[in-house]
């Protein structure tokens, strides 16, 4: 049987601040895959992962994307994540007040509800996060704490992928998950990541470091610059590119275009 | 439907039932000594009182408006308002069924119990469900340990000395221009006196009280706490009052005696005005506790959600050694609302501790302040003060100030004051979207974090009251 489209972007155009960033993206993700997309900083790496979560400062011009069948733009942000779209954020935004744990019951009972499942209360959900708190090597007192406040760059990394694994979605984009770990921490998170793998779900990698990928094996690597896809290859292309940097497939793609 | 229209439509005056014998029942408007001996008059009051008033009257005559408050308002024509009406009979309603059923759902999005639905709705409560006979089985009670709850004008009535011992006690008639107004003019009212030694069983609250649906403009509320005696009072109720006046000016004194606690909670959401700023009530109130005796202690809670202006600093006075004060308030406005709120913590008494927690949120293009004063007499020696005010902005067109005043005159004296401000912005938003949450639930979830220190000390149904109420007037406001 054939694998399951879970992502179809054709010629996605986009803009911010009426700055075209996104120039024509071409990507399928099938269920069981993991995609790597690299590329040189301002290239559109999270503009990409920002509109696919629909973020409003970000304005689509053209093209489509399907998620599951689904054009994605007809869906409000808090649908996409209900569907199974998950974002892990470059820069997790803090929020006083509202403790980790509440938050995070809130947002696994809403998706929960969505996908008609029964609601946990606050003494089923805590049993249900021990687990999860295990998987990521993280001390339950972080529960207690205002979501991402005075976190660490490691902390907030790992609340992300906390979230992740208790959201279960089946198509996670994390954003540089990898940067400001240290090797102890990306060890635990990438190995985190990796338990969260299944036939069933799909994962994107955006990262400038091709260290993230020893962990987690990309079937694709997506080299992205000016707002496209240059260039696809395998895991050596990581490798490739860590020796190499990105100028050689700059002038690669633009002889081809030439030509 | 945006709150504001909710508010619209739940304030929507009664059009018909009024009493026809208007001569009898209204005075023309405008103030005089004449108006005010003729108020005196209907309401059938001694010498004395009507004496208090004049002299108020006088002494207003003197005063001006504050100008020093952050809101901007339209000046008062102080001679084209009534200044005394008989309460309005209302139309009674035969069942809820014929309740507006926005108002309707209004309640029940607060949560607001049944027979107290009927009664703010004006909906004749049949028998068995009689809120008078509560009100009775509550009041035996009451009277079994010596406790008087009442009316003011039954107070003058029943208990003249109490209330000629304390009324203008702490709020004396010159304190301020609207406090001034207040003495010469006020209506009606509530009266509590707690004897000594007894702790009040139950909260003690204005709706259970006969005839406090019709709330006068001029309000006035007194409350008295003998040696060792405690009271929690609640005042005001979360569901919309149906108030056409627009100038409020109350005025609540407390006092408590050797040992005596008061805690006074409050939840205001009167009418706010429209969403373009039309309309609204002007809340002016002066409300001061005089903490008189050794170790006693006065606690306001405050939600301030309601009202175009609200102009309020519910104080205490720290007279009594070892004596204690609180201020613990939310204030939000939305809209074209404005606040100009905080407290006083006088401290006279030695060992004399005070504590204030402020937190105001602004929405829409309303503006919020925070103003409070701390001063440490000379003898206040080891006198304690601990102030935070949190600001909280939502969207980009509102304001939020603090105008923190301290004043120490004891080197042995402990002050502190923190402050913070913080904003809902898109990306706060965006990142409970991304985990499936929409923006109503992510602000309610955010604004209750940020008042959680306050709504604990309310009591109990209040606070899920209170929680629920801000989520309501906060509806449309993001997204």
């Amino acid at each position: 049987m054939p694998r399951k489209t879970l992502l179809e972007a054709r010629g996605l155009t986009a803009r911010v601040a009426g700055v075209e960033i996104l120039k024509g993206i071409d990507l399928s993700v099938l269920a069981g895959e993991v995609h790597a997309i690299m590329g040189p900083n301002g290239s559109g790496k999270s503009t990409f992962a920002k509109v696919l979560a629909g973020h409003p400062a970000y304005e689509v011009t053209g093209g489509d994307v399907l998620f599951e069948g689904n054009s994605l733009f007809d869906m409000t942000p808090e649908e996409r994540a209900r569907a199974g779209l998950f974002l892990g954020f470059q820069y997790p935004v803090e929020i006083p007040g509202v403790t980790n744990s509440s938050f995070l019951r809130l947002a696994y009972n809403t998706v929960q509800g969505a996908r008609g499942k029964d609601e946990l209360d606050p003494l089923e959900f805590d049993d249900y996060l021990q687990d999860k708190l295990k998987l990521l090597d993280i001390d339950p007192t972080f529960l207690d704490r205002s979501v991402n406040e005075g976190f660490s760059g490691g902390e907030k990394k790992r609340n992300e992928i906390l979230q992740m694994a208790i959201l279960e979605p089946t198509l996670a984009i994390l954003d540089e998950t990898d940067s400001g770990l240290d090797i102890d921490a990306l060890r635990i998170v990438a190995n985190g990541v990796s338990r969260l793998r299944s036939p069933d779900n799909a994962l994107i990698l955006i990262t400038h470091y091709q260290r993230l990928l020893n962990y987690i094996t990309p079937e694709f690597v997506h080299v992205m610059d000016q707002g496209r896809i240059i260039k696809t290859g395998s895991r050596d292309l990581a490798l490739e590119l860590e020796s190499r940097g990105y100028d050689w497939v700059t002038a690669e793609y633009r002889a081809l275009r030439a030509a | 439907m945006s709150s504001a229209v909710l508010q619209n439509l739940v304030n929507q005056p009664y059009r018909h039932g009024f009493v026809t014998d208007i001569e009898a029942d209204v005075v023309p408007k405008g103030l005089s000594e004449d108006v005010i001996q003729l108020i005196s008059k209907k309401k059938g009051e001694p010498d004395w009182l009507l004496e208090f008033r004049l002299q108020a009257y006088r002494h207003w005559l003197t005063m001006r408006e504050p100008t020093w408050p952050n809101v901007k308002y339209p000046k008062i024509d102080f001679q084209d308002i009534s200044y005394y009406s008989a309460p309005k009979a209302k139309k009674k309603l035969a069942s809820m069924d014929e309740v507006d059923p926005e108002l309707r759902r209004t309640f029940e999005k607060l949560g607001v119990p049944l027979h107290e639905q009927k009664a703010l709705a004006g909906v004749a409560v049949d028998v068995i469900f009689d809120s008078v006979s509560v009100t009775t089985t509550y009041k035996q009670r009451l009277a079994e340990v010596g406790i008087v709850f009442c009316s003011f004008s039954e107070a003058v009535r029943d208990h003249p000395e109490l209330v000629r011992k304390y009324l203008g006690s702490v709020v004396p008639p010159g304190d301020n221009f609207y406090a001034a107004l207040n003495s010469a003019v006020f209506t009606d009212g509530s009266f509590c006196y707690i004897p000594k030694g007894v702790r009040c069983p139950m909260e003690l609250s204005t709706y259970f009280r006969i005839n406090t649906q019709e709330s006068g403009q001029f309000e006035r509320t007194l409350i008295v706490a003998e040696d060792s005696s405690y009271v929690s009072y609640l005042e005001g109720c979360t569901a919309p009052k149906f108030d056409t006046n627009q100038l409020h000016a109350a005025v609540v004194e407390l006092i408590a005696l050797d040992n005596a606690e008061i805690k006074y909670s409050t939840v205001q959401n009167w009418y706010a005005g429209d969403e373009k700023g039309v309309g609204g009530i002007y809340n002016f109130v002066t409300k001061r506790g005089l903490c008189k005796g050794v170790n006693s202690k006065i606690s306001w809670t405050q939600v301030e959600t309601g009202s175009a202006i609200t102009w309020k600093y519910p104080s205490c006075v720290l007279l009594g050694d070892n004596a204690i004060g609180e201020f613990y308030s939310v204030a939000l406005t939305n809209h074209h609302q404005q606040a100009d709120t905080g407290t006083k913590m006088v401290h006279i008494g030695r060992n004399t501790r005070s504590t204030i927690l402020s937190k105001g949120i602004s929405a829409g293009f309303s503006n919020n302040s925070y103003r409070g004063l701390v001063k440490i007499g000379a003898k206040a020696s080891n006198a304690r003060n601990y102030s935070q005010c949190d600001s909280m902005l939502i969207g980009d067109k509102c304001g939020a100030n603090t105008f923190p005043y301290i004043q120490v005159n004891n080197h042995s004296a402990r002050v502190e004051h923190e402050a913070s401000t913080s904003k809902i912005g898109e990306d706060q938003l965006f990142y409970f979207a991304q985990r499936g949450v929409g923006a109503e639930e992510a602000v309610s979830m955010i604004i209750n974090g940020f008042c959680r220190d306050v709504f604990t000390q309310l009591p109990m149904e209040f606070a899920v009251e209170a929680t629920k109420l801000l989520g309501l007037k906060l509806e449309g406001s993001v997204g």
